[in-house]
């Protein structure tokens, strides 16, 4: 299988492409149609993601299944994984069946719907795939079309200003990477991943219009990949696109959202801003570690208060990414694994809190928590799946929430007790604002009328939710799973990070003496 | 040698005589009723001369004496000049029957532009120059006011005629310095002078007056304020044609200019081009939102777009050079398709041009929306369609030669920009429920804006192998 990696990226996007030209009519069975080859494209994909898995080797901590080809201006289509992008292959295509089940409902365009998910899945999963910058910053940018699309076409009320607001301020974000991006090729010469990975970038202090640049082109470097990868996450200040897109994205939309979308960020500081720019990295990761520290307080604060489903949840997600950043750039062994893991099991609790909200959301067209109440009475089932993702949003042991929470934990607490200590505060804000809305949607008497005929969960949401219990319940059961897979990349990962600011190091004495 | 010279300028000399011919059948012959075949032996003649030149050896060669040039740079920019004049000539045609404009002086007067066009792209002296930018500009003064019973077109007309005629004053003060101060007005001439006695003040007024003339040519902030009105007001036609081939031969003649006679002193003018470009972008991006009228609204987009091609000649090298070829080249292919698709703007009959009449279009017609809907992805440079590729590569040259402000400036215009082209999207796909626009049959404009869009998105494979070509172009310009 030389191209596996092309496969797996292009399938959903050739049944997108079958589904435009083939596909004609707007009746119930064309829709059934459309959904039909939607999920058999997204399963088979997910199938050819096993392949991969099972393939991959885990000892090398270099790139497998590498596919190489010309491209246009010295570019290359390159492709291939290593321990840290595989499993963001896997979660794309597990979650994506899952996603479409989640559309059967819909009934507005639904070619189209389907149509923007397959690219969709593409494009998301050729942002772990491509080991050539530009192919990532193309990937990475053209996401950015369906998703304006889905949440434009498909969303909520005031879904217009926020499919512009989620566009801008995402597109803003990116651009100013893509100049990097084009400095870092003019200064190293290509724009090969795992050449760049070894390159050195320039770390001598300039000054800049009568500022001196600490660290160089690399902090330049690295603030412009900041700006992109920092809106992406979100990180608090810049996260508030996302309650917005969130609120307003119709519920599958919000699945890929959170626990795809949200993690090209992590990704993004993983595979640049910490192996590319040690030095840089070094500089800033306070900064970093105090704006997640704040983003896991503040934003739980926030997520108190919320009267709507799926803000909460949303802020929820930022309190969980500032988990990622403060994993990454402790730049440790387990900050790092606790951060990836963290990353996956947000995946799919994020997405599962998602469609918990969908399910209701369908029976009664409001996300506000007041209109509900006393939930367990007519839907025990429910009331069973939305605890445990609950206790799991709160990193109860057992579930895959606590490790990565407990891992990243560890790791901070090396570099920075402090920014350890406002976290853990917000581990139990985070308790309170998700045992609350659970004590008011789910808990207490049905005593709304409304509710009176509301009925459990159906076949087909139980199918979508199944495999999400089980992802999570093994996950913290058995974590190893996921760390033996990215231990030794991330270790390779760690201890080239640590050379770089030794060498850094001992070339800034040097100098001195 | 005679013989030789008027081999190497065969095109243009076909051309000419072409447009003169027909002008005499035209006359003599049945009138307007002739217009139409006319217009399509025009189209024909233009695409087969194009075939002509892209057969053409690469090598440089001179004629007249040094004024004339052929040389890759050249062939490029007249492929790019000619197709482009052709498809639109075709593309309006229907719309010019429709509205009783077609006569038969309209492709004669494309003609006779596009002769000078391709004179503008091979001048190798100032006096050539000159002559090839007013038979270009004053036939285009002339179709401009093609609808002479509507008091918008005569006044576009007008406008344009001053402002042209002032830009051209400008160029010309600026040419009559620097041969003053050259002692010449072959460009290989100054070009010589200059390595040989260093730039003098006097010759630094006389291209910083050229460039100020010639950025009203490419519509550059602050020379843009003739565009918006001269695209709204004349006929939908014309418009498209002003934001295509023209654009082309002002750009490749601006590269022309700086560095076949300035290309020792690279510093001196990129300063200039880099402040025009800055400027386009944002004035730009930024007038655009205001805008209602789609015809309005492809100026600014136009100004903007003129920028970042400005950005890769800021850069001064040939990369710039290349990315600017594939600049025009990309966005002249994205101006065909969605003029194709402003010409079939109809509501109940009428022409309408308002933003708001495509509400919902997405509905009544899937496909014309679709198409627009990449054209403008497109257009805002986002990947992977192939406009993100112009960018890319101006961005690429000008990081290169050390203009990473400029580069920095660009992105963030591009954002803004982002605004207007997705209000446009979200009229289609998300706008109220209305009446839907009126469903035409034009199976030319369809075509083209079908071809064009799907150029956008296939494109990602290989850019259609128009990098390549570019580079060779750059390669004989910038030596």
């Amino acid at each position: 299988m030389l191209n596996l990696l092309s496969i797996i990226t292009f399938t959903p996007a050739v049944a997108a492409a079958i589904l435009a030209i083939f596909l004609r009519g707007d009746d119930a069975a064309a829709q059934n149609n459309a959904k039909w080859v939607a999920l058999v494209a997204t399963l088979a994909t997910f199938a050819a993601s096993l392949i991969l898995l099972f393939g991959f080797d885990r000892a090398d901590t270099g790139f497998q299944f590498v596919e190489e080809h010309d491209w246009i201006l010295g570019l290359t289509y390159k492709m291939g994984v290593d321990g840290i992008s595989v499993l963001f292959v896997m979660l794309t295509t597990f979650l994506m069946p899952i996603t479409i089940a989640a559309c059967w409902n819909v009934t507005h365009r639904v070619k189209d719907y389907m149509i923007a998910f397959l690219l969709l899945e593409t494009l998301m999963i050729g942002v772990f795939t491509a080991l050539d910058m530009v192919l990532f910053y193309l990937f990475f940018e053209a996401g950015l079309i369906p998703m304006f699309l889905i949440i434009g076409i498909w969303g909520g009320k005031e879904r217009i200003y926020a499919a512009f607001k989620f566009f801008l301020y995402t597109f803003l974000g990116s651009v100013l990477m893509l100049v990097a991006m084009i400095a870092m090729y003019v200064d190293a010469g290509t724009t090969d991943i795992p050449t760049l990975l070894n390159h050195q970038f320039s770390t001598e202090t300039f000054s800049l219009a009568g500022w001196q640049v600490i660290g160089g082109m690399q902090s330049l470097l690295w603030l412009a990949f900041f700006a992109s990868f920092a809106v992406k996450m979100p990180m608090w200040p810049v996260h508030t696109w996302l309650p917005d897109a969130h609120v307003q994205a119709p519920t599958a939309g919000s699945v890929v959202l959170a626990a795809v979308l949200l993690k090209m960020g992590g990704y993004g500081f993983l595979r640049f801003s910490l192996p590319m720019f040690p030095v840089a990295s070094d500089i800033f990761a306070p900064l970093v570690l105090w704006l997640s520290a704040i983003a896991i307080v503040y934003t739980s604060l926030v997520a108190l208060m919320q009267t709507d489903m799926k803000k909460l949840i949303a802020y929820s997600s930022v309190a969980h990414m500032g988990f990622v950043t403060m994993g990454i750039f402790a730049a440790n062994q387990q900050g790092v694994d606790g951060a990836i893991f963290q990353m996956i099991s947000h995946g799919f609790i994020s997405g599962a809190l998602f469609l918990g909200v969908g399910v209701i959301y369908d029976r009664m067209h409001t996300r506000e928590i007041s209109a509900y109440g006393g939930l367990v009475n007519r839907m025990p089932v429910y009331a069973a799946v939305f605890l445990l993702f609950t206790m799991a949003n709160v990193g109860l042991p057992g579930t895959s929430g606590f490790v990565g929470e407990f891992l990243t934990f560890m790791a901070v607490f090396q570099v920075n007790t402090w920014v350890a200590f406002f976290a853990a505060s917000g581990v139990i804000l985070s308790a309170a604002y998700a045992l609350w809305l659970y004590r008011r949607v789910v808990m207490g008497e049905l005593i709304k009328a409304s509710l009176k005929g509301i009925s459990d969960m159906d076949r087909r949401e139980k199918a979508m939710m199944a495999p999400l219990v089980a992802a999570t319940l093994i996950l913290g059961i058995y974590p190893a799973f996921i760390t033996d897979i990215i231990g030794p990349s991330v270790s390779a990962l760690v201890d080239g990070h640590a050379v770089a600011l030794q060498a850094h190091e001992a070339a800034n004495q040097l100098a001195q003496n | 040698m005679i013989g030789a010279d008027l081999t190497t300028a065969l095109p243009e000399i076909v051309l000419a005589l072409f447009a003169m011919v027909m002008l005499m059948v035209g006359v003599y012959g049945g009138k307007d009723k002739l217009a139409e075949p006319i217009l399509y032996a025009t189209a024909a003649l233009m695409v087969m001369l194009a075939l002509y030149s892209g057969t053409q050896s690469l090598e440089a060669q001179t004629a007249f004496n040094g004024t004339y040039l052929k040389d890759g740079f050249a062939q490029f920019a007249k492929m790019l000049i000619l197709v482009s004049a052709a498809v639109v000539l075709v593309m309006g045609k229907s719309v010019m029957v429709e509205t009783g404009l077609l006569k038969f002086e309209y492709p004669i007067l494309i003609a006779l532009s596009v002769v000078g066009m391709m004179l503008m792209v091979s001048a190798g002296d100032l006096i050539v120059l000159y002559m090839g930018l007013e038979l270009q500009s004053l036939a285009l003064y002339v179709v401009a006011t093609m609808n002479r019973d509507s008091t918008r077109s005569t006044e576009a007309g007008l406008k344009y005629f001053i402002l042209g005629a002032l830009a051209s004053g400008l160029l010309l003060y600026g040419a009559s310095l620097t041969y003053g101060y050259a002692g010449t007005t072959i460009f290989a001439g100054i070009l010589s002078t200059i390595s040989e006695n260093g730039m003098s003040v006097g010759l630094l007024m006389g291209l910083a007056f050229m460039l100020a003339g010639l950025a009203f040519k490419v519509s550059a902030v602050p020379f843009h304020m003739w565009t918006p009105d001269v695209y709204e007001g004349a006929p939908t036609p014309v418009t498209a044609f002003f934001a295509t081939a023209p654009k082309v031969a002002a750009m490749a003649l601006i590269a022309r200019l700086v560095h076949d006679a300035f290309g020792t002193v690279p510093g001196d003018w990129s300063q200039i081009v880099a402040l025009l470009a800055a400027a386009s972008m944002f004035v730009g991006a930024i007038a655009a939102i205001g805008q209602r009228d789609i015809k309005r609204l492809m100026a600014y987009s136009s100004i903007s777009h003129m920028g970042f091609a400005l950005v890769g000649l800021a850069a001064g090298t040939a990369q710039g050079v290349q990315g600017m070829l594939v600049y025009m080249a990309i966005y002249v292919t994205m101006n065909i398709g969605v003029f194709a698709f402003i010409l079939t703007m109809r509501r109940d009959g009428q022409a309408v041009t308002d933003i708001s009449e495509l509400n919902q279009l997405s509905k009544a017609e899937p496909l014309r929306a679709l198409a627009l809907l990449v054209l403008m992805f497109s257009l805002a440079g986002v990947p992977p369609l192939v406009g993100f590729f112009g960018k890319f590569y101006v961005l690429w040259a000008a990081v290169d030669a050390g203009l990473t402000w400029l580069a920095v400036v660009g992105v963030i215009a591009s954002v803004i920009g982002a605004f207007y082209y997705l209000r446009i999207v979200f009229y289609m796909y998300f706008g109220a429920d209305s009446e839907p626009l009126d469903t035409v049959r034009a199976p030319v404009q369809a075509t083209l804006l079908v071809a064009s869009a799907a150029i956008m998105v296939l494109g990602v494979i290989n850019l259609f192998g128009i990098d390549g070509m570019a580079a060779l172009a750059a390669d004989a310009l910038v030596r």
